[in-house]
């Protein structure tokens, strides 16, 4: 017989990969229409719509999960940052094109990972949602996977921004595997993905590319923690401000 | 630098067609002209299959040779089956 | 190679007999390909037409773009976002049929970003409120779409290719406009004025975007005849007025225009003098936004510079060490 699911700790999860989608998507459409060139303009829009696409998707299985009356768009335009559960390397700013395709791969190696495991979560909308999920993180991994040993491997001002964001981005990277007690439950129910299982996997794939494109992972800097609690960066404030601003400004409006 | 190469794209829109020229896109390698040539013309869902091909590996013929290269052609009757009468009996052949 | 350089005709008379078959071949409604013979004035014509018309996209992309991190809800976002990447993707296709007449794509962005070349006028003006992405699909959109039908019917073959592929996807660019519209107009007060006020400022800009009226067009005569363009200026134009005002009744919106009414006479809507002189303006580089949308460019190209050269350099080492393998 298979055990009642905590569904109030299912739900802050479903806000944890919506939010880091959303946040994810917002920083790569700043992008659209500043590209490094054309091609690459329409490319980084294509993964930012997928990426505002599962935010969306995310968000609906956590209202479908909900009592009140909270629509999709209710929880991405009028909750305040502490209200928000993704892990802070997705609200971070777009940077230079080292720093978005860096963090962008790291976010791929993982969302690759978890959507695969997700895929068989004992709860059926997620394990279905995951799925189709999957099929376009796959691609946007080809991408920054490509782009990564690209600017990798080349001239040095590349290699050097490269390196940069690697210093900068790195100590955030240990908070998306990052649980707590409601997760537990979850993930030995079978409901989500073994977190801990995927770090071990996430470090050993991006640690291969790394030393392939002969970067060095920094040895010490701040890490990141606090974003499944509601405690983030400066910059989610800044992010959500400007995101929500027709909804506050106007509220109760159709659009 | 110089700009990067051109590559002509061709789409196969649904398995049992041909692939077919959409256009052209600019792309340091070839992988990445793969990668942007998805991202460009397939936005839609247009294709099943993409080849892309440096533009500047492309023989063609010249325009200026067309009438000498494609007209003899024309007077080839023989090549179609309608050259041939047949007797009502058989006309289906 | 499928496109070719300008080869012929440096300074020399062209050829009677070749302009004559050219000139049959068109009138036959046969289209023009890369490699084919034509008249150096046929080629410049399409290039500067063509590449004003990429420009257009590409600038374009800015006034909307404005808008995309702070659309209001997840499905605005996301509609914003498709439709401004269209607009990057119509750039690049305009782009790749511009470079079969033989002129790359370094030298058109160059064109672009040294204030040579021209884009649309439109793109010079600022996008304040959210509604100004509705009046922008609506109106904007639908103006350009009166503009592109008749060039898929261009004599140019990579032109004509283009626009077929271009007006296929652009055709829900207009509808989402007017729908943003509607959902306004319907709205609270704040969001009817909000709509109001993003009409008032596109209204005469919009109108501006078909060009001169047709006796002070410099271009119009020999495009026609070369079948570049189908449809004179002012005709494009008061087909695009005589079928957005009833658009604008059915809102409930005013068009900012004393002077337009309906004439029984000629089945048209008469509409008040445009101040040419704010084209002409606009054009020069007076616009209210020309120096931020030039500038938004040029600042997107050098950012991106190392990047191209890091992605052509590490294809040129790829090259080496395959070479030293071999």
């Amino acid at each position: 017989m298979a055990t009642q699911i905590n569904n109030k700790a299912l739900h802050t999860y479903l806000l944890r990969l919506a939010d880091s989608s959303l946040t994810m998507g917002q920083r790569l459409a700043e992008w659209c229409g500043h590209g490094p060139y054309l091609e690459e303009d329409v490319a980084l829009t294509n993964v930012s719509l997928d990426l505002i696409g599962h935010a969306q998707i995310f968000y609906q299985l956590a209202v479908a999960l909900s009592d009140d009356s909270q629509t999709a768009d209710d929880l991405a335009f009028l909750r305040d940052s502490h209200e928000y559960r993704n892990p802070i390397i997705t609200e971070l700013p777009k940077g230079d094109f080292a720093y978005t395709t860096l963090k962008q791969y790291f976010i791929d190696v993982f969302s690759v990972q978890l959507y695969q495991a997700l895929s068989k979560s004992s709860y059926e909308p997620l394990s279905l949602a995951a799925q189709k999920a999957l099929m376009e993180v796959k691609y946007h991994l080809k991408r920054s996977e490509a782009w990564v040993e690209r600017l990798s491997l080349s001239t040095d001002e590349a290699k050097v921004r490269m390196q940069k964001a690697l210093n900068d981005l790195w100590f955030y990277t240990p908070e998306l595997f990052e649980t707590d007690a409601a997760l537990n439950e979850l993930i030995e129910q079978g409901v989500i993905a073994d977190l801990l299982a995927l770090k071990t996997k996430w470090n050993e794939q991006v640690k291969t590319l790394l030393q392939r494109c002969q970067l060095e992972i920094p040895e010490s800097g701040w890490v990141a923690t606090g974003g499944l609690a509601g405690e983030h960066s400066e910059h989610l404030g800044y992010m959500l401000a400007e995101m929500q601003f027709l909804q506050r400004a106007y509220p109760g409006c159709e659009w | 630098m110089s700009e990067m190469k051109l590559y002509e794209v061709f789409i196969r829109a649904k398995s049992g067609l041909n692939h077919r020229h959409v256009g052209s896109l600019h792309a340091s390698d070839a992988q990445m002209a793969l990668l942007n040539a998805r991202d460009v013309y397939t936005r839609r869902k247009e294709g099943v299959s993409i080849w892309v091909v440096e533009a500047e590996k492309i023989t063609a013929s010249n325009p200026e040779q067309e009438h000498e290269w494609f007209d003899p052609a024309e007077d080839k009757v023989y090549r179609y089956p309608t050259f041939y009468p047949l007797d009502k009996e058989v006309e289906n052949m | 190679m499928y496109s070719q350089g300008l080869t012929d005709a440096k300074g020399q008379e062209e050829p009677a007999d070749l302009l004559a078959e050219f000139q049959a071949k068109i009138d036959r409604e046969e289209k023009i390909e890369p490699r084919d013979w034509m008249p150096m004035a046929y080629r410049k014509t399409l290039i500067r037409q063509m590449s004003q018309h990429a420009h257009s996209e590409i600038v374009g992309q800015l006034p909307e773009g404005n808008w995309i991190t702070r659309a209001p809800t997840l499905n605005r976002k996301m509609i914003l976002l498709a439709k401004v990447q269209d607009e990057a993707g119509h750039g690049l296709y305009i782009y790749s049929a511009t470079e079969t007449l033989g002129v790359s794509r370094d030298q058109l962005t160059d064109e672009l970003l040294t204030g040579k070349a021209k884009y649309s006028s439109i793109f010079n003006y600022p996008t304040p409120s959210w509604a100004d992405m509705g009046a922008i699909g609506w109106l904007v959109d639908g103006a350009a779409i009166m503009n592109q039908v008749p060039l898929c019917r261009c004599s140019y073959g990579p032109y004509a290719r283009s626009m077929v592929r271009i007006c296929k996807e652009e055709s829900f660019h207009q509808r989402q406009g007017y729908e943003i519209m509607t959902v306004l107009a319907r709205g609270t007060q704040a969001q009817k004025d909000m709509a109001q006020r993003a009409l008032n400022r596109t209204w005469w800009p919009s109108l501006m975007m078909f060009g001169p009226s047709d006796k002070n067009s410099t271009h119009s005569a020999q495009s026609m005849k070369w079948k570049i363009k189908r449809f004179s200026n002012d005709e494009l134009r008061q087909k695009f007025i005589d079928a957005t005002v009833p658009q604008a009744e059915h809102l409930g919106l005013t068009i900012p225009d004393p002077d337009l009414k309906w004439n029984e006479e000629t089945g048209h809507y008469d509409h008040g003098e445009i101040n040419w002189d704010e084209l002409f303006q606009v054009i020069k580089g007076n616009g209210p936004c020309n120096k931020e949308r030039l500038q938004a460019r040029i600042d997107a190209h050098e950012n991106g510079e190392w990047v191209r050269e890091a992605a052509q350099t590490y294809q040129q080492k790829q090259n080496n060490q395959h070479n030293e393998a071999a």
